[in-house]
């Protein structure tokens, strides 16, 4: 026999979980203090928004939220890595991109908090992102389509999708890597390996080595970063967001983290998570290494740190009262946007719907 | 203007609005260079191109989430899928997607995209080739679900889909798609959707029908003719939203009614239709309402699909029972 091909998948980390730079060939954003202090903000700014979203729910003023506690860094460094005019797909635990593309916080908390108009974002940024994809997998071939779309007009503009790692198990996401490798498709799948598909570790989740190969499958390129490393994060989306933006198509990038926060409020970790493992993985989480790494070079205090909380939780605070003081949406909404032109025959039940309503 | 099947009607429509409108594109298995497994898309690819006429690798999940999110942006995509009995991977993008887009983003997002598939029986296909399942669509809001019955409203039904704002599911009777010829002037002239079609008029009974099952209903009214019993019929067209209307006004007017339907009984869109009659018309009805339907057994395989497929003489039979009711 001989082989006809041979595969290999690379893996990407610049920082240690000590913050320390691993060689000296770093990006350029590596020397960027200002983006990175950027990062290190967005990414705070979510760990507070998480919070928030956690009391809300604890004290019965929102329903079910996932946090994202811990994988911060993948949400906050592929959304920097993101233009205007990209279209953001996302999944069900997608609040660190959507805020980074736009999407107010107050409209991710109106989304779990059970109002539709959550995914009615106002930031022109965001206007043509997707919702929340609930279903697992399916928004990988929503991404798929608006590349094609794009494509097809010769716009210079990228889609960035994301999928947890038990996503990937799905038909969809195999479907989508194959179509976006036949049509050279410009969007980027970004896997969010935080080890957890609510219960079930990667050893029950798939035979593979690594979830990026999966692309290899596909014709696609593909590679696996440390997902806490902000650095590597922000700089693999970066480099593929470029390249798919020059028609060199599609990537697979897998973030690997570590879910450090129940799958959602409905959810009890200590059930299934080994014991020791929330202990390790704090000391590898990517907001510390960061901090870290900029205090080294002399690029943050503590004095900018306490500035910069007071400043985020009054802002998250503000988002939190815009959604509490969102009132309740009409009986005749359910109605409104169903169709363009509502049919005859439903006419009859908005009236009904109004009347029993104002009662 | 020339003679031409429902499905040249169909292929008809696509290159009339397809030549109007660019951002219409047509993509599904086979569609390009084949046209079709059926001919549905039939030259498109030669006329407009291998960019608008897309041959798409097998997968039918992806061909509708790949429409949902071209038509997000915009475009207005005509998804094939080859049999609506493969369209279930596809399901889950049509009605937890497709059908909510516009509703979950309060307008936002909008989806102006037809997905059209050969459905029902009649044509000795092989298993799963050969079912009606037009009610599982027209149960979902935010769906419209149109079956055209013959070539004219194939074509005047097909450029209003494509026109239409929102996802509309097309399905088209494989069993007649060749079975007449109607002169259709290529005049980009639409019928609206949401609107039944009062084919013959008549005073003793109203027989309600859509799709290929029209011909057996309309071959029943001649005959019930011969017999002195005047049919009304009407051809439903969409079958969801539901224009309930015209039905019950003719229901009003005849004091009886009989659907006839190629799909099982149970919790269909004929069980619906008597429904909405008995609802709001029964102090009209002179009979209870009756039904002429596949049974509620599997689609059997072609060797007994006609002891399956409801006939004339079957609806001839229904419609002197309620007529004659005392």
């Amino acid at each position: 026999m001989t082989t006809i091909a041979k595969f290999e998948v690379k893996y990407q980390q610049y920082l240690d979980a000590d913050g320390k730079l691993k060689n000296k060939k770093a990006p350029a954003i590596a020397k960027d203090f200002d983006k990175l202090k950027e990062l290190y903000r967005g990414m705070a700014l979510i760990r507070q928004l998480d919070t928030k979203a956690y009391a809300l729910q604890r004290t019965g003023k929102m329903g079910t939220y996932p946090a994202a506690t811990g994988q911060e860094a993948i949400g906050v460094g592929f959304g920097a890595a993101m233009k205007d005019e990209d279209v953001l797909v996302p999944y069900y635990r997608g609040q660190a991109s959507m805020v980074m593309h736009g999407v107010r916080m107050e409209e991710v908390l109106l989304y779990w908090g059970g109002d539709e108009r959550g995914s009615d974002f106002q930031n022109e940024k965001a206007r043509q992102d997707f919702p929340i994809a609930v279903p697992i997998a399916t928004q990988s071939l929503h991404a798929a389509g608006v590349a094609k779309a794009m494509q097809m007009r010769g716009e210079k503009r990228v889609v960035f999708t994301e999928i947890g790692e038990g996503g990937t198990s799905q038909g969809d996401f195999y479907e989508a890597l194959n179509v976006a490798g036949i049509w050279n498709l410009p969007v980027v799948f970004i896997i969010n390996n935080n080890q957890w598909a609510i219960s079930v570790p990667s050893e029950i989740q798939t035979a593979c080595e690594t979830y990026a190969q999966k692309a290899i499958a596909a014709g696609i390129d593909c590679v696996q970063v440390d997902g806490n490393d902000m650095l590597a994060v922000y700089q693999a989306s970066l480099d593929a967001a470029e390249k798919a933006r020059n028609g060199g198509g599609p990537t697979v990038i897998e973030c690997i983290s570590l879910r450090l926060c129940d799958h959602t409020t409905a959810d009890d970790a200590s059930r299934y998570r080994p014991d020791g493992e929330l202990e390790e993985g704090w000391k590898k989480e990517p907001m510390v290494r960061l901090r870290k790494y900029l205090e080294a070079n002399k690029q943050w205090s503590q004095e900018e740190e306490d500035a910069m909380q007071a400043e985020i939780v009054a802002e998250v605070q503000q988002s939190v009262d815009n959604y509490l003081n969102t009132p309740v949406d009409t009986p005749e909404s359910m109605f409104d946007y169903l169709y363009a032109e509502l049919p005859e025959r439903t006419l009859a039940q908005r009236e009904l719907a109004i009347a029993r309503g104002a009662k | 203007m020339a003679a031409i099947t429902l499905i040249e009607a169909v292929n008809l429509a696509m290159a009339h609005e397809m030549e109007k409108d660019k951002d219409i594109v047509v993509f599904g298995e086979d569609v390009g260079v084949n046209g079709g497994v059926f001919r549905a898309t039939d030259g498109l690819q030669a006329k407009f191109g291998a960019e608008r006429v897309i041959d798409t690798p097998l997968a039918e999940a992806m061909i509708a989430g790949v429409a949902i999110g071209m038509a997000a942006q915009g475009m207005k995509p005509i998804a094939e899928i080859q049999f609506m009995g493969f369209i279930f991977p596809a399901a889950d993008h049509i009605i937890s997607h497709c059908a909510r887009m516009r509703n979950r983003t309060r307008g936002r997002l909008t989806l102006p995209m037809v997905i059209r598939a050969p459905y029902g029986g009649g044509i000795h296909a092989p298993e799963n080739h050969s079912e009606s399942t037009e009610a599982i669509f027209a149960h979902i809001p935010g769906l419209k679900v149109v079956i055209p019955s013959n070539p004219s409203r194939a074509y005047g039904l097909m450029l209003a889909a494509m026109r239409d704002p929102d996802p509309v599911i097309f399905l088209e009777p494989k069993r007649v798609y060749r079975i007449e010829k109607h002169e259709i002037e290529d005049n980009g002239e639409e019928y609206p959707l949401g609107m039944c079609f009062v084919d013959r008029e008549g005073t003793d009974i109203t027989l309600i029908s859509w799709g290929a099952m029209m011909h057996e209903t309309k071959q029943a009214a001649e005959k019930l003719a011969q017999e002195g019993i005047s049919a009304e019929v009407i051809d439903v067209a969409t079958v969801s939203p539901l224009d309930i209307d015209t039905i019950l006004e003719s229901v009003q007017k005849t004091g009886r009614a009989c659907i006839v339907q190629e799909a099982p009984k149970a919790g269909a869109v004929g069980s619906d239709i008597a429904a909405e009659i008995a609802e709001k018309a029964i102090m009209h009805l002179l009979a209870p309402i009756g039904r002429v339907s596949g049974y509620d057994t599997m689609m059997p395989y072609y060797r007994l699909e006609k002891q399956y497929m409801p006939k004339v003489e079957h609806i001839v039979e229904e419609a002197k029972r309620i007529v004659e009711y005392r």
